[in-house]
């Protein structure tokens, strides 16, 4: 039974973590127009920042096994914020040479930024220990809950606590954003950025602003993914696990509703987790290698199917958000 | 050094097929083809399937000629990978691309549906062949040391002439038939092609099927220039990104070049960094040109 | 003033048409007689390329008819209206810009299936400036010139009916008047009759056998190209003057 339930925090846990990189999306997709398809890179700086801040530097027998640039052993809600700065700064950098240019071109540049710090990761092994990624990271109260009696296997109940804590927050500041004039404009520019710039909206500033506001929440759910797996390597933020299934999320959820990017962050998480399961009893066993792959062409055909029969997902674009005025 | 100029010479060779495809198809359907990596990899692996099972069912077993380490299958093998990669892309369109541009949907969609063929089309491949790296022949690889301590394998030879015939005949095609001709047509300007009777949702099957075709011959170039594995094309997707918009996106003429730019300076980074930074190259490059010069060395047909 | 034709080449009758939900055009009549040329004029937003467009089928009719030499075309697309002799010369992106000259006119010849030659060279004498720049990409060319390649396009098919949308629209004073002597050498040396809309509507009568003033997307005025320049109410409203 408590296995049951702690798997089911975990998973709670996972999918209130991927909601919180689907709001972040939908602030570049849903609301601004920001066609981002690196957000696995935006996911891996944050993971790595918070890590790297929160862990110490490696000592004694450890330090011949594990490299990293630096630890800074601090705080977790320290690193979850550098993990936002750091993302944020990234995004910064690349929506310089992009914003200004036609759509495809941010998203040819994410994709680029995404393979670049996945392959920094990879080899620069003195940054952040290579392929073997870091172990070991930080669980924020962990050792003093355990102390006054919690079982270590409750604390993933904690951990969803602070997850959905978060998550709601973002979507609260989100919500209050959208509905600002400067949500407004932001909507003005996805559906065209001529009119905007005719009413003297300096487009070029607005769209950087999404692109960085939304890169510190991907940055944010990074840290959050980090402390709750406590392991991280570069293999885990590939364009499919990082970005794909994030875009699935919500466009099935309805970009440009903030309810439907977290609505479809549970629904696919848990398709991408039930079909796991559902996949190992059905393969046979000669085939276990080829299973995760079956998952993957499942939510393939779960966008298309959705692009071609729902474009505007479950919930689709609320209406008062919309109206401008 | 001149070594690694002259396998990035081959490199770019295979970069230029791919990316004159994607270029031709950015000036039709006015979306990039994110896609255009994973055709890549179908087409290697549609080979690998005819050289390794069919033919050798078929009792035809490829024995090598002179020096290099394949023979008359696996050149006959790229025509059934040219052509089966090609239908898939025109069904890719029919099943996917068509149906959103008849809902006249901004072309940003039709990039996103793009990447989730992308992803489709891998995963089948993951399913199909797993996710080891495969050769095509197990024949001895020759290598012949020229001077300027170049190194060449005869194969690469192969791989240099079938991607130049490849380019040289499409672009004669563009350049001198009707048919060729129109497409640039299309692709400058589509309303007036339009009034001018040319037909254009033939016109694009016609483009999805060469951009498919000569995709499936770059992928299986590279992987008779390395090995075939499922990942081989989205790894080239930026390269071939890079040197479409280094060329001016729709510049068939500037992929060429762009092509041949980004496989010499990749190579060349390598006497500097390690080669698993080849991509990060490609990117820093496609920024520097979106610094600089955004519409591309060459000009793009339709520059922002 | 129809000394040089013969008949009813194109009759437009009571047309209703518009873009989405927007009704542009309220009932449309006018017809043009074989080797006319006629010009439709009237005020910015009066609908005045709606009319052209919706006659090649680029905009859908909603009601009404539009008959070109004996025949309905009302519900055919611009590939099927081009087949039957009218060919449409647009105001803006009228040429292949990468494209070279001969390539354009090439083009322009896409539906033939005989040998297009002969009607190149009688195009290339009609338009010498551009035949001395076959290989020059269309769009290197000055705006004078562009419109001649437009014009040639639009030719190649040799079309009973020309339809120009504001062909001087955009052009230095000096290629304006270039381009009105233009279209009165197709009208007379190719005998291709002319359908056009014209911003600058005093030059435009001045070379046009009949006028249609349209307003508001009704036709309200018709009258011999001279009539309507002495039409005091008109030169008021419409010529500036």
């Amino acid at each position: 039974m408590t296995g049951i339930l702690t798997f089911t925090a975990g998973f709670l846990a996972m999918a209130g973590i991927f909601a919180i990189m689907s709001l972040a999306l939908n602030v570049h997709w849903g609301y601004t127009g920001l066609f981002n398809i690196g957000i696995a890179g935006f996911f891996a700086v944050g993971a790595y920042t918070s890590a790297l801040v929160t862990s110490p530097m490696p000592a004694g027998v450890q330090a011949q096994y594990v490299e990293q640039a630096f630890g800074l052993d601090q705080p977790f809600l320290v690193g979850v914020l550098a993990a936002g700065i750091v993302s944020g700064l990234v995004a910064w950098i690349i929506g310089f040479p992009t914003l200004r240019l036609r759509e495809d071109y941010l998203a040819i540049a994410t994709i680029g930024i995404s393979e670049t710090i996945r392959l920094i990761f990879n080899n620069a092994r003195w940054l952040a220990n290579g392929p073997q990624g870091l172990v070991g990271i930080k669980q924020p109260l962990r050792e003093w809950l355990i102390e006054r009696g919690m079982p270590p296997n409750f604390y993933n109940f904690f951990y969803l606590v602070i997850v959905i804590l978060l998550m709601v927050l973002i979507y609260l500041a989100l919500e209050r954003g959208i509905r600002s004039p400067w949500g407004r404009v932001l909507r003005a520019i996805r559906e065209d950025e001529v009119v905007p710039e005719t009413v003297g909206k300096d487009v070029f500033r607005f769209k950087m602003q999404s692109l960085v506001l939304g890169a510190v929440i991907m940055g944010i759910g990074g840290a959050l993914y980090a402390h709750f797996a406590r392991a991280i390597q570069p293999s885990v933020f590939t364009p499919l696990f990082g970005t794909f299934v994030v875009w699935v999320m919500l466009i099935l959820g309805g970009s440009g509703n903030n309810k439907g990017a977290i609505l479809g962050a549970f629904i696919v998480w848990a398709i991408w987790s039930g079909s796991a399961y559902l996949i190992r009893q059905v393969v046979p066993v000669e085939f276990s290698a080829q299973a995760p792959y079956i998952r993957l062409l499942l939510i393939g055909l779960l966008l298309l199917f959705i692009l071609l029969t729902r474009p505007q997902g479950l919930l689709g674009e609320e209406k008062e958000v919309s109206r401008l005025t | 050094m001149a070594n690694l100029v002259v396998s990035g010479i081959i490199l770019g060779s295979i970069i230029t097929l791919g990316a004159v495809g994607l270029t031709l198809l950015y000036g039709i359907v006015n979306f990039g083809n994110f896609a255009h990596g994973d055709m890549m990899t179908l087409g290697a692996y549609i080979a690998l399937l005819m050289t390794a099972t069919i033919f050798p069912a078929l009792g035809l077993v490829d024995t090598p000629i002179g020096p290099l380490s394949f023979g008359w299958v696996m050149l006959v093998s790229f025509l059934p990978a040219m052509g089966v990669t090609g239908l898939a892309a025109i069904a890719a369109d029919r099943l996917v691309y068509r149906r959103l541009r008849e809902r006249r949907v901004r072309p940003i969609m039709l990039a996103i549906a793009a990447l989730a063929v992308a992803f489709v089309m891998r995963s089948v491949i993951y399913i199909l062949w797993g996710a080891d790296f495969h050769f095509y022949s197990q024949g001895l690889r020759t290598t012949w040391k020229l001077p300027l301590g170049i190194t060449l394998r005869p194969d690469q030879v192969v791989v240099l002439v079938v991607a130049w015939a490849m380019v040289v005949g499409l672009y004669t095609f563009l350049q001198r038939t009707k048919t060729g001709k129109a497409l640039r047509a299309l692709a400058d300007n589509p309303d007036l092609a339009r009034v001018s009777g040319i037909a254009t949702e033939r016109m694009i099957t016609l483009t999805w099927f060469i951009g498919g075709a000569m995709a499936a011959a770059a992928g299986i170039l590279l992987g008779i220039d390395s090995q075939v594995r499922p990942e081989m094309g989205w790894l080239m997707l930026l390269p071939l990104f890079a040197a479409v918009i280094l060329g001016g996106i729709g510049n068939a003429y500037g992929a060429l070049a762009g092509g041949l730019i980004l496989g010499v300076v990749q190579q060349v980074s390598t006497a500097f960094m390690s080669p698993s930074y080849k991509p990060a190259v490609a990117f820093i490059i496609m920024i520097l040109v979106l610094l600089v010069r955004p519409q591309g060395i060459f000009g793009g047909s339709k520059s922002s | 003033m129809t000394e040089n034709g013969s008949g009813r080449l194109l009759e437009v009758a009571d047309v209703v048409s518009g873009y989405g939900e927007m009704e542009i055009l309220h009932g449309v009549t006018l017809h043009v007689d074989r080797g006319e040329i006629v010009s439709l004029i009237g005020p910015n937003g009066a609908g005045k390329s709606t009319v052209i467009k919706t006659i090649f089928g680029l905009v859908p009719a909603w009601s009404g008819q539009v008959v070109f030499d004996g025949e309905p075309i009302t519900a055919l697309p611009p590939e099927q209206i081009v087949r039957r002799g009218i060919s449409y010369v647009p105001q803006v992106e009228n040429i292949f810009p990468s494209l070279t000259v001969e390539e354009n006119l090439e083009m322009g010849a896409y539906l033939r299936e005989d040998d297009f030659r002969p009607q190149m060279e009688r195009i290339y004498q009609m338009f010498p400036e551009i035949a001395d720049r076959r290989r020059t990409p269309a769009g290197k060319l000055s705006g004078g010139m562009r419109q001649m390649v437009a014009f040639g396009r639009a030719m190649m098919l040799e079309p009973q009916m020309l339809l120009l949308d504001e062909p001087s629209a955009g052009l230095a004073p000096l290629v304006v008047e270039l381009i009105f002597e233009t279209v009165v050498n197709i009208n007379r040396q190719a005998g291709v009759t002319i359908l056009m809309v014209e911003q600058n509507a005093r030059k435009a009568l001045e070379i046009s056998h009949r006028g249609y003033v349209l307003v508001d997307g009704r036709n309200r005025v018709e009258g011999t190209g001279r009539e309507l320049l002495a039409n005091e109410e008109i030169g008021r409203l419409f010529l500036g003057g």
